[in-house]
C-alpha cells in the first residue's frame, strides 16, 4: 500500500484523506490514482432525467426576461455602440447608456458615469487591484485583502507581489469574518488599497463592509470589494458604504456570462491603470467593444434584482431554512460554515462529520452541488476558505455547499434533503471510522500520518 | 370599487398568464412564473386608484407577451425532464 502510493502522492495530507477514501470506497481510488479530477465526466443520455440545480454561487440560468431583454440586439440591432456616424451605433449606444444608468448604477447608489463593463467580476477585480496598485506605486506599495478572498483577488495580489509590492492576508475569525481590529492594525501609511469581498462565494458569509469602509476612508485608503456574490441580492449602496471600487457579475444575477462591471468612484477620485490598450472605450480604462447584448442583459438582471430582491430574499431564506432544518434534524454532526448570522442564506455550506465529501457528491448524482468554488471543485485539496476559518481538515473534507435561488422549488429542497440524509446514513454505516466514534473512540488520538 | 369592465379584464389577464406560463417546458422556468404571477397579483389585490390599476394591466399585458415569446423560444430548445417532474 505504502509502496504504491509514494510514486504518486507526496503530501501527508492527501495520504491522510487517501487513507479515509480507502476505508470508506476503496473502488475510488482506482480512480484517484490517475489524478485530482475525481468525479467522472459524463453527458447525460437521451432520455435520462436531469439532477436537479443547487448549485447557484457558481452560476445562475438566465432569467426569461432578461433573455427577451437581450434577444433584439442578438438579431437585429447588432451596430457597434461606438459608431458615432450612423443609426445603428446610436441604437446600440441608447441601450448600452440606458444599461449603465437606469438600472447598473440604480441597483448600487452609483453614478453613471462610474460604471465600467467588463468581461465579468473576475476581470473587475483584475482591474481594481492592479491598476490601482500601479498607478499609486510610485508612493504607496502596500496592499491589505483577506485568505477567503477569490482566487483571482489572490492571484492578482501575488502577481504584485512579485511585481515588488507588499501583500498582507488577514486570517479571518473562526466564523468567516474580518476582526476591524485587526484590519486597522495592519494598515500602514504606505496602505493604497485594501479588498475585502461583501459575500463569501463558498460559504456565505457577509463582511462588516459599511465599518470597514469607514475605517478606509478615515486613513485615506481605497476600498476595493468583491461583490459578485452580494450584488441583487442584499441592499447596496456604495456611498452609505464608502465602497471606492466594487466587482459585479452578470451571471450569478440570472443575467448572461461573459460581462460584468466594475465601479470607480469620481468623488474622491480613484484612478487606475487601465490593462487593456486600445480604442480607448469606457473612459479610456477597459478598451475594446462593449458587447451591447451582454450589457443589455446585465442591465435587465440588475433593474429585474432590484425590483424582486425582496420577494427573491424572502423566498430564499425560506427555502434555506427549509434545507437547513430538515438536514439538521434527521443526522447528527452536521457543521453550518461560517456565522449564522452575518450570511446571505442562499449560500449554505454544510461539513458531514466521517462522510467524505466527494464520495457524498458522487452518490447524490441526482443533485447538482459542489463542494465549494467552481475553480477548485472534485479536486482532492480541500477548500481554502475552509482551512481559513479555521475548520479541522478532516470537516473540511466533508464540507458540500447548497445554492439556492429564485428559481429553486420546495419540491427540489425536499428532495436535496431526503437524499442527502439517505446518502449521509448509507456512508456512514460504511465507514469504519464513524464505526469507532461510535464506539467511543476519539479519532484525534489515533496518529494517521505515522510511517 | 374597481369599474365592473376592469375587474373583468384583471381576471381574464390573470386567466392568461397562468394558462401561458403552464406551457414553459423548463420545470424551473414554468413553476417560477406560475408561482410569481400568483404572488404578483395576490399582493396587488387591494388595489384601488384607477390610474395604478390601469399600469399594472399595462405591465401585466407586457408580461404575458414576454411570457408567450419565452414558451416559444424554450419549446425550441427542449431538454430532459428533471428528477423530481
Amino acid at each position: 500500500f505504502k509502496n504504491n502510493l509514494a510514486g504518486t502522492v507526496a503530501c501527508l495530507s492527501i495520504v491522510h484523506t487517501l487513507l479515509i477514501k480507502l476505508l470508506v470506497k476503496p473502488v475510488d481510488c482506482l480512480l484517484l490514482s490517475h489524478g485530482a479530477e475525481l468525479i467522472k465526466k459524463r453527458q447525460l443520455e437521451k432520455d435520462e432525467l436531469r439532477p436537479l440545480y443547487m448549485d447557484f454561487q457558481a452560476t445562475t440560468p438566465m432569467d426569461p426576461r432578461v433573455l427577451d431583454a437581450m434577444l433584439p440586439y442578438q438579431v437585429n440591432y447588432y451596430g457597434n455602440p461606438h459608431s458615432r456616424t450612423h443609426a445603428y451605433g446610436w441604437e446600440s449606444e441608447t441601450a448600452m447608456e440606458t444599461a449603465r444608468k437606469q438600472q447598473v448604477a440604480d441597483l448600487i447608489g452609483a453614478d453613471p458615469r462610474e460604471i465600467i463593463f467588463t468581461s465579468g467580476a473576475t476581470e473587475s477585480n483584475n482591474m481594481a487591484l492592479k491598476g490601482v496598485a500601479r498607478f499609486y506605486q510610485t508612493k504607496k506599495r502596500h496592499i491589505i485583502t483577506t485568505q477567503t478572498e477569490h482566487k483571482c483577488v489572490l492571484d492578482s495580489c501575488r502577481v504584485l507581489e512579485a511585481e515588488g509590492f507588499s501583500i498582507t492576508y488577514l486570517p479571518v475569525q473562526k466564523n468567516g469574518l474580518l476582526d476591524l481590529e485587526l484590519l486597522e492594525a495592519s494598515v500602514r501609511p504606505e496602505t493604497s488599497l485594501v479588498s475585502v469581498m461583501t459575500v463569501n462565494n463558498e460559504i456565505g458569509v457577509k463582511q462588516p463592509i459599511k465599518e470597514i469602509g469607514k475605517i478606509c476612508r478615515s486613513k485615506g485608503i481605497f476600498f476595493h470589494t468583491d461583490a459578485a456574490q452580494a450584488v441583487g441580492k442584499i441592499p447596496i449602496n456604495v456611498s452609505d458604504w464608502n465602497v471606492d471600487l466594487m466587482s459585479i457579475s452578470g451571471h450569478k444575477i440570472y443575467g448572461p456570462k461573459g460581462v460584468g462591471a466594475l465601479y470607480v468612484r469620481r468623488r474622491p477620485r480613484v484612478r487606475l491603470e487601465p490593462l487593456q490598450s486600445g480604442g480607448g472605450q469606457e473612459r479610456g480604462l477597459r478598451s475594446g467593444t462593449v458587447p451591447t447584448p451582454l450589457v443589455v442583459g446585465l442591465g435587465a438582471a440588475c433593474s429585474i434584482a432590484q425590483q424582486e430582491m425582496e420577494y427573491d430574499h424572502h423566498r430564499v431564506s425560506m427555502l434555506a431554512n427549509r434545507l437547513v432544518q430538515k438536514i439538521m434534524s434527521e443526522i447528527p454532526e452536521v457543521v453550518m460554515n461560517g456565522d449564522p448570522e452575518q450570511r446571505y442564506p442562499g449560500c449554505i455550506n454544510l461539513s458531514f462529520a466521517y462522510v467524505e465529501g466527494e464520495s457524498l457528491l458522487m452518490a447524490l448524482k441526482d443533485v447538482a452541488l459542489s463542494s465549494g468554488s467552481a475553480c477548485t471543485s472534485a479536486s482532492l485539496e480541500p477548500s481554502y476558505v475552509l482551512r481559513a476559518i479555521g475548520a479541522d481538515e478532516d470537516l473540511a473534507h466533508s464540507s458540500i455547499r447548497f445554492g439556492i435561488g429564485r428559481f429553486t422549488t420546495e419540491e427540489e429542497v425536499d428532495y436535496t434533503a431526503e437524499k442527502c440524509i439517505q446518502q449521509v446514513q448509507r456512508l456512514r454505516e460504511m465507514s469504519p471510522l464513524w464505526e469507532m466514534v461510535q464506539e467511543g473512540i476519539d479519532l484525534k488520538s489515533i496518529k494517521w500520518t505515522q510511517h | 370599487m374597481m369599474a365592473a369592465s376592469t375587474g373583468s379584464q384583471v381576471i381574464s389577464l390573470y386567466r392568461m398568464m397562468l394558462k401561458e406560463s403552464k406551457k414553459f417546458p423548463s420545470y424551473n422556468y414554468r413553476t417560477y412564473a406560475l408561482r410569481r404571477v400568483r404572488d404578483a397579483f395576490r399582493a396587488n389585490r387591494k388595489v384601488e386608484d384607477p390610474k395604478t390599476v390601469e399600469r399594472l394591466i399595462q405591465e401585466g399585458q407586457q408580461s404575458l407577451a414576454l411570457i408567450q415569446r419565452q414558451v416559444s423560444i424554450g419549446s425550441m430548445f427542449k431538454t430532459q425532464k428533471m428528477v423530481v417532474e
